[in-house]
């Protein structure tokens, strides 16, 4: 028989070679957010871990892993995809930035636009989304999620615990802090 | 959903024989676990279909039907809401497995899993995995407002094929 209890924790432990950081590699806290690019709470989330970061400095990084709920929103696992794209071209952060700010345009027509402002090999850029180039990745970030305790978007782990407070700055920051003195 | 956790009570567990039951699905249709038979059988009692957790909840076990499946699992949600309910929450947030009617005798079902909020009148958040032979292999209480996630259910669904395995 199976014990009922487990904690919360990442189940993929945050790697340069497959993760996209945004901060400092060996920073004394990680953030990382399971996150879907049609979530409005995940928009909402964006400028929040910025303002976090903005104030917290070279002692955090950032990771953002992908969680598409494609059930309720049918743009998600091709805004993704479209991140992914974008990273093997050197521009996963530029193009989440984009996604988070043009939330209500991920139509195909859309995204190709985006590469496009970002300077992407726009060719290669809608081979990768037509061929589903990116969609196993997606999904191993997705899994990692659901076995990591991923109840919903955003979900935030810090320091590989999930944190289940608010996510507000001022709820977010105060974690990030109480997880940098437990880490000196 | 803001319940005190204060009157949980632990749902049937592991080991026990699963309660027989059956719910309507819809208007015309009736489901029971021993509908599935040689099937391990996932229950997940639920407060209410509109309310913002369990729809992220139930959201989230759409989006992971295939992990379900890969395990030959059945899942089956269950609240006290009517078949009409279930019927405009299911096709609202592309709900495709079986959400079934917990409603007259309202809660029974609930309460043989001793999964009922008595105080409150819905189903607590709890999970069942019920082995094809009938018995409840793994339980689960969440604390009402908090969405399990899925990594559980999985847990005990690899638990269970490597008992299988190993038997």
């Amino acid at each position: 028989m199976s014990t009922t209890t487990w904690q919360a924790v990442l189940a993929l432990p945050v790697s340069p070679a497959r993760d996209h950081i945004r901060g400092p590699v060996d920073a004394l806290v990680t953030l990382v957010e399971y996150g879907d690019y049609e979530c409005p709470f995940c928009a909402a989330a964006h400028p929040v871990v910025e303002a976090v970061q903005r104030s917290t400095g070279p002692m955090l990084a950032f990771v953002f892993r992908h969680f598409p709920l494609t059930t309720i929103h049918p743009h998600a696992e091709q805004a993704a995809e479209a991140a992914e794209a974008a990273g093997a071209q050197g521009k996963f952060w530029p193009m989440h930035d984009v996604l988070y700010a043009n939330q209500q345009r991920l139509e195909g027509p859309d995204l190709l636009s985006y590469a496009e402002a970002l300077g992407l090999d726009v060719g290669l850029f809608s081979i990768d989304l037509a061929e589903h180039a990116h969609a196993p990745r997606v999904r191993e970030d997705f899994m990692s999620g659901v076995r990591s305790g991923v109840n919903g978007t955003p979900c935030f782990f810090i320091n590989g615990v999930r944190h289940d407070g608010s996510w507000d700055v001022a709820s977010l920051l105060a974690a990030v802090q109480r997880a940098a003195q437990v880490a000196v | 959903m803001n319940g005190t956790d204060s009157r949980q009570q632990t749902p049937l567990a592991p080991g026990s024989p699963a309660p027989p039951f059956r719910l309507r699905t819809t208007p015309e249709q009736a489901i029971s676990p021993s509908d599935f038979a040689g099937q391990p059988v996932v229950l997940a009692f639920y407060p209410a279909d509109w309310s913002p957790v369990c729809s992220d909840q139930m959201v989230l076990y759409q989006e992971i039907l295939p992990e379900f499946k890969k395990h030959n699992a059945q899942l089956l949600g269950i609240s006290v809401d009517g078949v009409w309910c279930h019927l405009a929450f299911a096709k609202n947030r592309n709900i495709r497995f079986p959400l079934l009617s917990d409603f007259e005798p309202k809660g029974e079902v609930s309460r043989a899993y001793h999964a009922y909020r008595e105080g409150d009148g819905y189903s607590e958040r709890a999970l069942f995995v019920i082995d094809s032979d009938g018995s409840i292999f793994w339980s689960y209480l969440s604390p009402v407002g908090v969405n399990p996630g899925a990594d559980g259910i999985l847990r005990a669904l690899e638990d269970l094929a490597n008992r299988r395995a190993a038997a």
